[in-house]
């Protein structure tokens, strides 16, 4: 326990209903029945958190997220395992916090804050730190009906970042706050995780999940599908999502030490090679900045399909998006492939990228997202490693040409 | 019986930790209302004492000449505000905790606190508004002429167990509530029925001999009456319809400790 701020094990939360609620009754006064119905909403959750370790929670809506966040905090009560937490845990689950709109920002602080079991001398102490934080000015003292929803959040924020808890759980709140705020926020989070504070974060905003959290949990009809890397876990949600029909098999393998490579789709047009090449065409992996490169990728159909659509993204080595576009968006959808032919596919582009590894995921889709119809997801399809042998040196993921002009005045 | 009172005791320590909550929590309620309206928690008085009025306007030439003990001219009004003094901290109690988690899902939803707090607020806005309401009448009655003895001291622990025997049925409809939202249209009724049922508004003296046994089973009416005791005729209440009622509450708060227990956790997953 000493080296965890939580330890959940063997969690599960199951919602009865019964028949009629009078049976319900009787069971509170020891006479059981049956004509109950259980339905489990998250079942057997293992994991533990680390003092100042976050973990990001992703799954589709209906996955159990919030369920289970609520029985963390403690607003739910488990089924079945239990959730050990060595100290204070604070939850951020809604915006809110059963702030009343007709007291002003301030009263709702203490409101919140009593609800939250600090005494009025407490509150007294973190007042002045949390009216420097939110900027509402002269709004901390007016009704809160008169706040937008932004400005109701950077309250419910401080509110519950007031004291350091030993675990904090943020629940998509922040994504309501303009830019500035998620900022301050993220460090206000960033300054606790270094004093001890373990964080769990849902969001469907792999972004923050990735700059935030060194893992990441996939939660999938209650399990947990999938635990581990944050680039990891997104490539397998986005499978997920891909698809939702259950014909869909989403093969993960690992390849080059602990990447791992996920391939999902119907498997109704297949990728059968995908490659980088020079302009000399030439097979390469280590490209220099400003190259010209081509993608190349083989597609074969297999089943009667009425368009084909091929789409790629590089990203970077955390898995962030650098750039993706697809044959929708550049008018070339092939329309009624001949089964059993093969299409190639010659991406050309300059490698305007930073120095660094970069992957490339591919898809053959239907359409213009790969929400409609997936025939193959792959990702990590290619990687390859950015050079600087040609330009000055510069920072960042994107080869930006500039030219500076110094004047003296 | 054990897991009773060990859940109940327990939740009763998580209340007295927040209990600095509920004192601000009651407060807040007063500073809402007045900030609803101008005349804000004036009109828990108003409301009852208009009601008074109308009473003791339509019903005074009627009924003045029925109540025995008392020869003011102004004791058909004392009487009824007697009762209804009684009646509106028993009705302001059960009407409110019976929404009590319903109103609160929000809060319940989102925060992890005591939920046995709720009830307490409850408790004590109840209690506030009928000290309001008990010193309007209190001028009231020395306005009339009408004096006041000792035994008007007895208010306080008939008080204090009418606010017991209140919140403890309130506290099982308010959890009943959760799973059978039927309860909250019941309720007004009931409440209503049981008002005309109770000689508060008419004296005992006109209902027939053949049906006063009637009301031994309507459990308001020993503290109605021992209001009406007190503040109308200056007597001690009557212990032997009282007695019955101690007995009553000790079951009522057994009950409401047991469905509350049982159901604290379910609350959560059905609001």
């Amino acid at each position: 326990m000493s080296e965890f701020s939580l330890v959940v094990t063997n969690l599960g939360k199951c919602y009865r209903s019964y028949e009629s609620e009078l049976y319900r009754f009787a069971n509170w006064f020891g006479f059981a029945s049956s004509k109950y119905q259980d339905q489990w909403v998250c079942r057997n959750i293992n994991f533990n958190l680390p003092k100042g370790e976050a973990i990001g929670i992703v799954g589709r809506n209906g996955a159990g997220k919030s369920t289970l966040l609520k029985i963390i905090s403690g607003v739910l009560s488990p089924s079945e395992g239990n959730v050990q937490h060595g100290g204070r845990v604070s939850a951020i689950l809604e915006l809110g916090l059963g702030f009343n709109d007709n007291f002003s920002g301030r009263r709702n602080v203490y409101h919140a804050g009593g609800l939250m079991g600090f005494s009025v001398s407490q509150i007294d102490g973190f007042i002045d730190d949390i009216e420097t934080f939110i900027e509402l000015g002269d709004y901390f003292d007016s009704p809160m009906r008169s706040y937008s929803s932004g400005m109701k959040m950077r309250v419910a924020f401080a509110v519950a970042t007031m004291s350091r808890p030993d675990v904090l759980i943020v629940d998509e709140a922040l994504s309501v706050g303009d830019a500035y705020f998620q900022h301050k926020c993220f460090g206000r989070i960033k300054a606790f995780q270094e004093r001890g504070t373990s964080l769990l974060f849902v969001s469907h905003d792999q972004q923050s999940i990735q700059t935030l959290c060194q893992r990441a949990l996939l939660l999938d009809k209650g399990v947990v599908v999938d635990i581990g890397k944050p680039s990891k876990i997104f490539d397998h949600y986005n499978a997920l999502i891909t698809d939702q029909q259950d014909e869909v098999s989403i093969d993960i393998s690992e390849i080059e030490s602990s990447e791992f490579q996920v391939i999902s789709g119907t498997g109704q047009a297949k990728l059968t090679s995908t490659l980088l090449r020079n302009e000399k065409g030439e097979r390469v992996d280590v490209v220099s900045v400003g190259e010209e490169v081509i993608l190349e990728a083989d597609v074969l159909i297999v089943a009667d399909i009425r368009s084909l659509v091929l789409g790629f993204m590089i990203r970077d080595r955390v898995g962030n998006v650098i750039f993706g576009t697809n044959t929708y968006h550049l008018k070339e959808v092939v329309t009624n492939p001949v089964q059993g032919n093969v299409y190639r596919f010659l991406a050309r582009f300059p490698a305007n990228l930073g120095v660094g590894n970069y992957s490339i995921s591919i898809a053959a889709t239907s359409g213009e997202t790969h929400l409609e119809g997936n025939y193959e997801w792959r990702d990590l399809a290619v990687l390859f490693d950015v050079v600087n042998n040609a330009k000055n040196s510069f920072v960042g993921t994107s080869w930006i040409d500039t030219n500076i002009e110094v004047q003296t005045k | 019986m054990v897991h009773t009172i060990r859940r109940s005791r327990l939740a009763l320590l998580r209340c007295y930790g927040h209990r600095r909550f509920i004192v601000t929590s009651i407060k807040n309620e007063f500073v809402v209302r007045f900030a609803e309206s101008k005349l804000g928690a004036l009109w828990a008085v108003i409301h009852p004492l208009s009601q008074v009025l109308v009473f003791a306007l339509v019903l005074s030439n009627v009924l003045s000449a029925k109540l025995p003990g008392i020869d003011s001219k102004y004791a058909y009004a004392i009487y009824l505000m007697a009762g209804i003094l009684c009646w509106s901290l028993f009705a302001e109690i059960i009407s409110r905790s019976t929404r009590l988690f319903i109103d609160n899902a929000g809060l319940l939803k989102k925060i992890k606190f005591p939920k046995l707090a709720l009830p307490f607020i409850v408790l004590g806005s109840s209690l506030f508004n009928f000290m309001l309401l008990l010193i309007a009448s209190v001028v009231v009655f020395l306005f009339l002429g009408h004096s006041f003895n000792l035994s008007t001291f007895w208010l306080i622990p008939i008080t204090a167990s009418l606010a017991i025997f209140s919140i403890a049925i309130g506290l099982i409809l308010g959890v009943l509530n959760v799973f059978v939202r039927d309860i909250d249209q019941g309720v007004p009724i009931v409440l209503q029925l049981l008002f005309w049922f109770t000689p508060i508004v008419y004296p005992i003296s006109i209902i027939p001999e053949s049906y006063r046994w009637l009301l031994a089973y309507n459990p308001v009416y020993p503290f109605v009456d021992a209001f009406q005791r007190i503040l109308v005729n200056g007597l001690q209440p009557d212990y032997e319809k009282l007695s019955f009622s101690m007995i009553f509450i000790c079951v009522l708060v057994v009950i409401a400790a047991k469905v509350y227990s049982s159901a604290s956790e379910e609350i959560v997953d059905v609001l």
